[in-house]
């Protein structure tokens, strides 16, 4: 048998963009992550064990292994390990990164890594929104929307009753929503890209209208007390990990069942297999009695559930009020993390966490010195959506039948 | 039991599909339902089996009425269909498939996949079927995935199976066993229904046959008496000449050369192994396989469409192993894509426009900036004439035409142009007998000219008939070089599934 590995004239193209990737990584690492001279701390638990990296020695050694990469990349590639080697390339980056903007002052990574995971929750959900629609055949763009109604939705239902009922209201928001879109795009079959950016302007639209109109002069309309964070016994008391994943809201706790019980759901049930068959080849499922449509617009209506929590994370599970577009995208960045995890709920749920960490970081970063405007810091979550999408996107598959409207007839 | 239908008639926006059609079908009996492609007779079955809503008349099953408004309630009533493209999804498994619709569960709706996979396991084992319940689809070879779609069936215990063009994708010695499989299925109690344009395989297998012919009903056969020629005559409406008519090939200089060529899909698939081969000019040399053996990715690969990998390929002399397909169209090559609708024409544009998309940017038509459209008008006009594409205005969009019309497009398009060299993939896929004698017709007198040919198709018949020399390609390599005249059927049908005839009568190499 012949096992040498196998690529195309294209994917031959991909890998040597990738290299060029690599290569750019190390010039900056070496020309500008080299120049700042001091140790960079990172505290390690929040009582100040801390770990202290000197910059510049680092910035040289991560330099050197980039242009290593780039040349190993170049000359023979990684083959079936190229997914991992860039994923630990990024890291070290973002890693060399830190430590050049931290350099000769210390912060603390456990927060950074603590907020990581509660920044992760609308995305999280957002994206765990955008599987159960594309997963069964449905492009669903309107998930930005769906996030930011739940999130005004929620402000206010929780403002004037309780906690409990403003999450329910942003619930049933996110299935108002995509029951307009099950409606547009199932029975009357209009692109279903289209409906989903008319629902998020509209959504955009109407929230920031009456934010202005009824919000502004009736501020107890829009001022509410997020909840707390939950200590998990005994999980909490694990080193780092504990601190970082088992002291949040019950938000972060609830995505994390979320990802757990739909992947169940969509690889173990009757509902998963059908819905991932009328996703791949609906006619297949539709000749053998399963109705299509029906199982669309259900699934669409849980997507807008779950995204409508997503949202009420916003007022609820943070900053206890609703700002106009909240949201700032969160909804599009949850669609690259289907795309990053392959539409499956555990790969966007890593997407979400890469997303969330830039955005993290960015935040960290602009208490320091770094002389970084701060408006190219805004950008990077969004440039990190862009390059990591850029750069997985090549091996992912997506559900074939997504975006093609079902005809029974 | 026994299944009738009475009084059919379906009407889509401007033709009615089926015109008052009557069939009747018991078990334990084979009949066929023959027909030209467009004579109605999937739309007839999916009538039967709940998808369309028949505008008039009515379904019986043992002399009562029944109405059928989805597919479940045909597969209630004992009625499976097998469908000619298999309701199959590519990434699931054999069981998966299977049971998709009627699937085990233990609590809380939770897949019973072990279930699943005896019963697959049981079915296939009763009927001979021989499947892997863990296999992968997508990775099966066609035959088996038909395999898969009788399971499907069975499964949900039909006593009537339609079988919709069955043996389109099959290669020669897998017919042969899915016929076996046919005569299982009568001797256990089930009635078939083959639907098929291959006259040959509804005498063989048949206990009746009927014609359909533009929606109605033409006649019915019984093939222990009836020829293919009658059957053939019923089914089109005259005399239909069974062979291509040609004198033997005069083949001149090498005009397409092809050197070691490989090239490897995305999936990291070898889809073409190291092919080489030589088209000289004034022959037709014919490509035959069974599809998915890389014939598709070669044809791209030729006009300039998919990137190859390795190898090298020259038209007339010139290295064109690069070129972009503008390129390969003008230095001569007339491609004859292998969809229609998708690759050959943009059917939201007029016939006009489609007739000039390979040269618009030519002097004639265009000054650079601004179309020349009273002379492309003109041209249209004439190629509308000379290759009998039948419209009343070359204006319409061709979206409009019958699917033999809009091949004729295609062919006019490309042969009218001065040419060195013809690639034709699939040339008569899905059209009328007539409009395939036609381009048949054309493709000889293009050679008669001095043109080289290229044919890919995966209807055997259709490579036998007009070639002067035949690749079989099996996996991305070519596995023989024939002649058409000195070796059978069968044994291409043999160097198609990837073995080698005992007796290699007829093999060059």
């Amino acid at each position: 048998m012949n096992t040498e590995l196998l690529v195309s004239a294209e994917q031959k193209k991909h890998a040597r963009n990738v290299g060029f990737g690599y290569l750019g990584l190390a010039v900056i690492t070496l020309a500008v992550f080299s120049r700042r001279p001091g140790d960079a701390g990172f505290k390690l638990t929040e009582s100040g064990t801390s770990l202290t990296l000197p910059a510049q020695q680092f910035a040289w050694i991560f330099g050197i292994v980039f242009v290593a990469l780039a040349a190993a990349q170049l000359l023979r590639g990684f083959g079936k390990l190229s997914s991992v080697v860039l994923s630990l390339a990024t890291a070290v980056f973002v890693l060399s990164f830190l430590s050049w903007a931290t350099a000769g002052e210390s912060f603390s990574l456990v927060g950074m890594l603590q907020d990581t995971v509660s920044r992760s929750v609308p995305i999280t959900l957002g994206a765990l929104g955008g599987i159960l629609c594309e997963r069964s055949g449905v492009i669903n763009i309107a998930i930005e929307g769906m996030l930011l109604a739940g999130a005004f939705t929620g402000a206010v239902g929780a403002s004037l009753t309780n906690l409990w009922f403003g999450t329910i209201i942003a619930m049933l928001t996110g299935v108002f929503l995509a029951w307009i879109l099950a409606v547009f795009s199932i029975k009357y079959r209009v692109d279903q890209v289209i409906v989903g950016f008319a629902i998020n302007f509209f959504a955009l639209g109407i929230t920031s209208f009456l934010s202005f109109r009824v919000l502004v002069p009736n501020p107890d309309y829009n001022s509410l007390v997020p909840v707390m964070p939950i200590s998990v016994p005994l999980l909490s008391k694990i080193p780092f990990i504990g601190q970082i994943f088992f002291v949040q809201t019950i938000f972060v706790y609830f995505s994390f069942a979320a990802v757990a019980f739909l992947t169940w759901a969509m690889y173990r049930t009757r509902w998963g297999l059908r819905t991932r068959a009328a996703g791949e080849y609906p006619k297949a499922a539709g000749t053998l009695g399963v109705d299509v449509i029906k199982l669309r617009y259900r699934n669409l209506m849980i997507a807008g559930a779950v995204a409508g929590i997503g949202g009420a994370w916003w007022p609820i599970g943070t900053v206890g009020r609703f700002d106009q577009n909240i949201t700032g995208g969160r909804g599009f960045i949850a669609l690259a993390a289907v795309i990053f995890g392959r539409w499956h709920p555990v790969g966007a749920f890593s997407g979400a966490m890469v997303f969330a960490l830039a955005e993290a970081v960015r935040l960290k970063i602009g208490n320091f010195d770094t002389g970084i405007p701060s408006e190219f810091l805004l950008m990077a979550p969004y440039l990190v959506t862009l390059v990591v999408v850029a750069g997985f996107v090549g091996a992912s598959r997506a559900p074939k039948a997504a975006g093609q409207p079902y005809d029974e007839q | 039991m026994k299944l009738e239908l009475r009084g059919i008639t379906k009407r889509f926006p401007g033709v009615v599909a089926n015109d008052d059609v009557n069939l009747s079908i018991s078990t334990g009996e084979v009949l066929a339902l023959v027909g030209e492609n467009g004579a109605g007779k999937s739309t007839l079955m999916n009538v039967l089996y709940g998808l369309y809503k028949a505008d008039e008349g009515e379904i019986l099953i043992d002399d009562s009425v029944v109405r059928f408004t989805s597919p479940a309630d045909a597969i209630s009533a004992g009625i499976g269909m097998v469908h000619q493209h298999f309701m199959l999804v590519p990434v699931f498994t054999v069981a998966e498939n299977v049971v998709l619709g009627i699937e085990p569960t233990k609590r809380f709706g939770a897949l019973d996949i072990d279930k699943a996979r005896q019963l697959v396991r049981e079915v296939s084992d009763r009927y001979n079927l021989d499947l892997d319940p863990d296999a992968i689809v997508e990775d099966l070879p066609v035959g088996v995935r038909q395999r898969v779609e009788i399971v499907k069936v069975l499964m949900r215990d039909a006593k009537i199976v339609v079988f919709d063009e069955p043996t389109a994708v099959l290669t020669p010695s897998e017919i042969i066993e899915f016929f076996s499989i046919v005569r299982t299925l009568i001797a256990s109690g089930k009635g078939v229904v083959f639907i098929t344009h291959k006259l040959k395989e509804a005498l063989t297998i048949a206990d009746r046959i009927n014609v359909l012919r533009r929606g109605k009903v033409a006649g019915a056969a019984d093939p222990k008496t009836a020829t293919e020629a009658q059957i053939a005559e019923m089914m089109v409406g005259r005399a239909v000449q069974l062979t291509v008519n040609k004198k033997p090939a005069t083949p001149g200089d090498a005009v397409l050369n092809v050197q070691n060529l490989s090239v490897v899909d995305p999936d990291g698939r070898k889809v073409v192994d190291d092919i080489s081969f030589v088209v000289h000019a004034g022959e037709i040399v014919g490509v035959a396989g069974v599809q998915g053996n890389g014939q598709t990715e070669l044809v791209e690969t030729l006009s300039g469409l998919r990137r190859l990998n390795s190898g090298q390929i020259t038209l007339d002399g010139k290295d064109v192993t690069h070129s972009s397909p503008r390129d390969l169209h003008t230095s001569g090559m007339g491609h004859i894509p292998e969809d229609r609708q998708l690759q050959g024409l943009v059917t939201g544009m007029s016939i006009t426009e489609n007739l000039v998309l390979t040269r618009y940017h030519d002097g004639m038509f265009s000054d650079g900036v601004k179309m020349k459209w009273p002379k492309a008008k003109e041209i249209a006009k004439e190629l509308v004439a000379n290759y009998d594409i039948r419209t009343s205005d070359p204006e319409q969009l061709a979206s409009t035409l019958s699917g033999g019309n809009q091949q004729k497009v295609i062919v006019a398009r490309e042969l009218s142009r001065d040419i060195r060299l013809v690639l034709a993939a699939q040339p008569t896929r899905g059209i009328d007998v007539g409009s395939i004698e036609y381009i048949h017709e054309q493709i000889v007198k293009e050679r008669d000219s001095g043109t080289a040919v290229l044919i890919v198709s995966t209807e055997l018949d259709e490579v036998m008939a007009l070639s002067d020399r035949v690749l079989v390609m099996y996996r991305g390599k070519i596995v023989a070089e024939l002649d058409p005249k000195k070796v059978s059927h069968m044994d291409v049908g043999l160097y198609m599934a990837g073995s080698r005839p005992t007796e290699s009568a007829g093999a060059k190499s």
